[in-house]
């Protein structure tokens, strides 16, 4: 019979509130778990870009166009490889909730480069050559059955009118960071239509993409593009694609700051509920704690039982956590597969969720720890347990 | 004559309640020989559990010296205090204070576990004990499995598997029916004749109190005979 096999017998001991106690942290754990994944799900696009592409998009704000003209000249840049540049085009599909990003491309250079996005070469080609195609990701395919030469009608918001593209081809993506949640459809299009619907509109890009020739020259090649246009009615600001990515999470800061205090304040809730637990079993078992002491056991042994408890409890509770994180998450990420398209628990996630059980299960025993090694033996023994 | 392997000198006991002192036991010597057989008897509040706990090393004199085999145990610290304890000291609770969510056996190991003796070596001293009191066949089970007597019979297998120098005895029949009283006092007699284990017991009971060698009374504090 060794001191562990107590702390795990006293564990069970009220199985009610055991049971309950360990629930609690395992469902505080899963959130936190939750809620980290989900806050790690926004900043995966910043994650997966490429160091060798720069953006340029308007400098006073990225909804602002930009001139298609401006290609020419980015182009010629000294270390520009190759420029493309995208539309946020926006619109309703059947439903508002419908969201997914609809973007309007050039298709060649478009696909040279996001190598990352993978298409077979027939869909690529029917991509090139139909104009009112387009290609959707091996998600978003899979959210709204999407399959090849399906007809996508959309409402225009920003374009206004009806829209309908057919279904050219499936990407899938190189890494599992990749987003694959997109629509993309030829810019061209776009373009004709407004150009006879809202002339004033036509010939406008949202921001271009710049492939570069050495990814440790993105900030002198970013200052030559924007010298070009300085002074300009349009003028540029140019920035690594990891920059122009996180300028879209700074847009939600005030939503992730708080999503990342809620799982703190879990921890919070996870430490309130097993101190409150542990407070109430060393009050019970004062007595017994009295009696190792007079059988010899040392202040030292009775502090151990006490943290011992309350970190199997913690740890319990914690793995139990971590294990209903996978399944849950799983869930949300098929059910929110269009605002996180990477939703991946992170091995971090799992690090921090265990140190905190640890963390919690040590403070949440502390001051029953130390209250009952200091508890004198004859004021134990007349307790009534 | 041999000096007592209980020597209790001149010990002064006052307890604070709030403002207040309470005297509890004042200027009290006695001396306890090997294989004695005590009982303490006396009215509520007459100090006799506090003089038995000054023995036991579970309470400290104001003054006056404890001194048990020669080891002045009011002089140990806390740490000391509690091996000397495991080593010299078998309790018997009135309410049996067993530990329930271990077995028969487990409860009766726990001393054992702050030996060095292997696994199987507490295993045969836990038997053994359990043979003495009559309740090797019950060894694995729980407290709430037993009756009150059987329970006690545990607590003093506990008491004695370490094979400690004194017995202490908190009014070991004050929770049970006259029948597992008499059993408990059969075993505590025969611990003390066939064993030669020395035995202080506490007790309200005249006819447990019949059972021990001698009998020292306490009245506010005092041995009064």
């Amino acid at each position: 019979m060794k001191i562990f096999k107590l702390i795990f017998r006293n564990i069970f001991r009220h199985k009610l509130r055991a049971a309950l106690t360990v629930l609690g942290i395992a469902i505080a754990v899963m959130a936190f778990g939750l809620i980290r994944t989900m806050v790690g799900a926004w900043y995966a696009g910043s994650e997966a870009s490429a160091p060798d592409r720069i953006i340029t998009r308007q400098a006073v704000s990225f909804i602002f166009p930009l001139p298609l003209a401006d290609r020419d000249q980015i182009v010629r840049v000294p270390g520009v490889k190759e420029v493309t540049w995208l539309n946020w085009f926006g619109g309703v599909y059947k439903d508002k909730n419908n969201f997914f990003a609809r973007m309007a491309c050039d298709p060649a250079s478009f696909t040279d480069i996001y190598p990352e996005y993978k298409v077979t070469p027939t869909e690529l080609e029917t991509f090139k050559k139909e104009r009112n195609s387009c290609i959707v990701g091996q998600k978003l395919a899979d959210l709204y059955h999407f399959k090849v030469g399906d007809v996508i009608p959309l409402d225009g918001d920003i374009y206004p009118g009806k829209w309908e593209f057919v279904v050219a081809g499936i990407y899938t993506g190189e890494k599992p960071t990749t987003d694959v949640s997109a629509m993309y459809f030829h810019w061209d299009y776009l373009n004709e239509r407004i150009t006879q619907t809202q002339p004033s509109r036509a010939n406008n890009v949202g921001w271009y993409v710049i492939k570069i020739a050495n990814p440790n020259e993105a900030a002198t090649v970013s200052e030559r593009i924007d010298a070009l246009f300085k002074n300009s009615s349009a003028e540029t600001k140019t920035e690594t694609e990891k920059a122009f990515a996180s300028g879209f999470i700074a847009m939600s800061s005030a939503i992730i700051t708080g999503l990342q205090l809620i799982s703190y304040v879990i921890i919070g809730i996870i430490f309130l509920v097993l101190a409150n637990t542990m407070i109430m079993t060393a009050r019970e078992r004062i007595r017994e704690y009295a009696v190792l002491k007079t059988l010899g056991f040392t202040g030292k042994h009775i502090a151990l039982l006490v943290f011992g408890e309350s970190l199997l409890m913690a740890l319990i509770g914690g793995v139990i956590g971590i294990i209903l994180l996978f399944p849950i998450s799983a869930g949300v990420a098929k059910g929110m597969t269009q605002f996180f398209p990477y939703l991946a628990i992170a091995p971090s996630t799992i690090g921090i969720a265990v140190l905190f059980s640890i963390l919690v299960g040590l403070v949440a025993g502390f001051f029953p720890a130390t209250r009952s090694m200091r508890i004198k033996i004859v004021d134990g023994l007349r307790q009534i347990g | 004559m041999a000096e007592g392997i209980v020597q209790v000198r001149n010990v002064t006991k006052t307890y604070k309640r709030d403002t207040m002192q309470i005297p509890v036991l004042q200027n009290i010597s006695l001396e306890i020989p090997e294989g004695e057989f005590l009982a303490l008897m006396g009215p509520s509040g007459s100090g006799k559990t506090t003089l038995l706990n000054l023995i036991a090393g579970i309470d400290r004199p104001d003054s006056g010296e404890i001194l048990v085999q020669n080891t002045n145990i009011a002089s140990l610290n806390e740490s000391a205090l509690a091996t000397w304890r495991s080593q010299h000291i078998g309790f018997v609770f009135q309410f049996y204070n067993l530990l329930p969510v271990l077995t028969a056996f487990e409860n009766v190991e726990l001393p054992l576990l702050l030996t060095k003796l292997n696994k199987q070596q507490r295993k045969e001293h836990v038997e053994t004990a359990l043979k003495v009191v009559g309740l090797a066949d019950r060894m694995n089970h729980y407290p709430k499995q037993l009756s009150g007597g059987q329970e006690q019979r545990v607590a003093i297998a506990r008491a004695i598997v370490t094979d400690p120098t004194l017995i202490v005895a908190d009014e070991p029949t004050g929770d049970l029916d006259r029948k597992s009283a008499e059993d408990i006092l059969d075993l505590m007699q025969q611990l003390n004749q066939e064993f030669k284990k020395t035995i202080v017991m506490v007790t309200h009971d005249p006819n447990a109190a019949e059972r021990a060698h001698k009998t020292r009374h306490l009245d506010k504090g005092e041995l009064t005979l």
